[in-house]
């Protein structure tokens, strides 16, 4: 497990990032409905290779900030850097083209697509052959398509799904949907992948195997990860920075340890004790 | 032999409305809203390919091709201006504006070519020369006791190429893909990458370059050309839509054909009045045995 260390800007990043810009950094993000602050000063930073997660109890404003940095909402206040990059203005497509790609709570596959389309229409994006000659076919989209293919079989093979790369997604196993998911968030080519509740209705052993895929992708891939998940064995063991989120404030930020024996996380989970 | 050549009317009818048909349903099924001024495009482009025939002397094929261009333009500039400010307005919203673009662009032709009706070229024929020597148009191919007219001809086998053609489409290219993707979940798409609005803009390209040609097989079918020559084909293929399951492409294609065989068969055999009434009505059957249509995906509700 890798140690935190201190940014100029005064925040924490694993030790292997410390020299490098963050990939992600939020200063005093919110979002307001009407009267109601879902979230509020939210500032974060995030290593390039770093994985996190976030946490909190139920309504505490988790997704929303997914969907403040995937700009499904746009913030009422606040900054978000994406490598530096201010991505004020942009919208949910030029956002998951700069590099933030995502899975949902509730599984949000191409159903009717096979496994494999779902993960090459993810890299729409990336693909260079114009209309033109994909409607005739020129050598220019067989060398594309090859290698989108190539490419979706790769990514697929992370998560051991080059097999069921013809079957159709809606007709997958809950497991393999919520894995696919992941995988068709990879094809976008992310330097972030924001992850909501990876391992929500998976039992003991495909969290573990879960854990592990999670590690792979950001070993091979070296990219960042930023998780929301309730799985606590999960979180501290895979999360090299946790930042705890309730009624839309920041309530703790640090390692997995530090966040165990944090008296306002017990608090806001447990309640007030004694 | 009557009862064959009805069939062969019936498909020939049926062809021109699942052409129609397959813009409203891809329309509907990536926009997600009934563009009622479809069938106007229609007339739009039975016009504009009338007069590059009449007037401008070009060959039929080179009308056709100026009418599917002047069309797909229309499509997407419609889309542009009207529709998509409304992209996040209710459905009523956008049903509303796009009966008022079907009135705008009945009355902007009104205003343009006048109310007179024009007669419509035929442009699938051949020529005899008969008994007294002189040159005579022939507009039906006699195999012999049957007698089809080539426009019947040409009609089918343009619905069954176009047909054909968007099966590839959106089955195999990655723009077609795409438009799969963003039909089940517009959100996840744009969150994907995929350019939302770019594949909504090329969808009504689409459908409305096959309106175009709809319009100029529909004008030589009946040859008679009024600013509100697409507005009653357009309602049909709607209902045409509906009856195979509207979002779904082989149901347009099935529906409009069933729709067409229907018709001409409610003229011929029960009465030509009652043909309307006859069409509709097997509509609300099929709507009250299967909601969905013949086609149509369930809807599953969330519970």
């Amino acid at each position: 497990m890798s140690k935190l260390v201190p940014v100029p800007s005064g925040s924490m990043v694993p030790e292997r990032d410390a020299g490098k810009h963050p990939i992600l950094e939020c200063v005093d993000l919110g979002i307001t409905f009407g009267g109601l602050k879902a979230v509020e000063d939210f500032n974060i930073m995030i290593g390039p290779t770093e994985i996190s997660g976030l946490i909190g109890p139920n309504g505490a404003g988790k997704t929303t900030v997914f969907n403040l940095l995937t700009k499904v909402y746009q913030p009422t206040r606040g900054t978000i850097l994406l490598d530096g990059r201010d991505t004020h203005g942009m919208n949910t497509m030029q956002v998951s083209r700069a590099g933030i790609a995502r899975t949902f709570q509730n599984i949000r596959l191409f159903n009717n697509l096979s496994v494999e389309d779902n993960v090459k229409v993810a890299m729409d994006a990336n693909m260079k052959y114009s209309m033109w000659s994909g409607i005739f076919r020129l050598p220019r989209y067989w060398q594309e398509e090859r290698s989108a293919r190539e490419r979706a079989l790769e990514l697929l093979s992370l998560f051991s799904m080059e097999k069921l790369a013809g079957v159709k997604a809606g007709s997958l196993p809950y497991g393999a949907q919520r894995r696919l998911e992941i995988v068709r968030a990879l094809a976008t080519h992310p330097s972030l992948l924001l992850l909501d509740e990876p391992a929500a209705g998976m039992n003991p052993s495909e969290t573990a195997e879960l854990m592990e895929n999670i590690r792979k992708v950001r070993d091979t891939l070296q990219i960042a990860i930023l998780l929301i998940e309730h799985d606590m064995n999960l979180v501290m063991n895979i999360c090299e920075g946790i930042c705890v989120l309730n009624f839309g404030r920041i309530i703790a930020k640090g390692t997995p340890a530090e966040i165990q024996s944090n008296p306002a996380v017990i608090e806001a989970y447990l309640g007030k004790q004694g | 032999m009557t009862m064959v050549n009805h069939l062969i009317n019936g498909l020939s009818l049926g062809s021109v409305y699942a052409i129609i048909a397959l813009g409203y349903t891809m329309v509907y099924g990536i926009a997600k809203m009934l563009n009622f001024a479809h069938g106007d495009v229609i007339m739009v482009g039975a016009y504009i390919c009338f007069y590059a025939v009449n007037q401008y002397q070009l060959p039929p094929v080179l009308g056709i091709l100026a009418a599917v261009l002047v069309c797909t333009a229309l499509g997407v500039v419609v889309e542009r201006l009207a529709y998509k400010p409304l992209r996040a307005a209710s459905s009523l919203a956008v049903l509303i504006t796009a009966i008022g673009v079907s009135y705008f662009l009945q009355n902007a032709a009104l205003l343009l070519w006048s109310a007179n009706p024009k007669v419509f070229p035929l442009f699938f024929t051949s020529t005899r020369i008969n008994e007294a020597g002189e040159r005579v148009v022939v507009r039906n191919l006699e195999i012999g006791p049957l007698s089809v007219s080539y426009v019947a001809v040409v009609t089918v086998a343009a619905c069954i190429v176009i047909m054909l053609a968007l099966t590839w489409f959106t089955g195999r290219t990655k723009l077609g893909k795409a438009m799969r993707a963003c039909s089940e979940d517009k959100g996840a798409a744009q969150l994907m990458g995929i350019d939302v609005d770019a594949t909504i803009s090329v969808t009504f390209a689409i459908g409305s370059g096959l309106a175009a040609i709809a319009g100029v097989l529909l004008c030589n079918m009946y040859q008679n050309l009024v600013p509100t020559t697409g507005s009653m084909p357009g309602i049909k293929a709607f209902t045409a839509a509906v009856f195979g399951g509207i979002g779904s492409i082989p149901g347009a294609f099935l529906g409009g054909m069933l729709l067409g065989i229907l018709e001409i068969f409610a003229k011929a055999y029960i009465s030509t009045q009652l043909s309307d009434a006859v069409v509709f009505s097997a509509l609300i059957i099929v709507l009250l045995v299967k909601p969905t249509g013949l086609l149509g995906r369930p809807v599953r509700e969330k519970v």
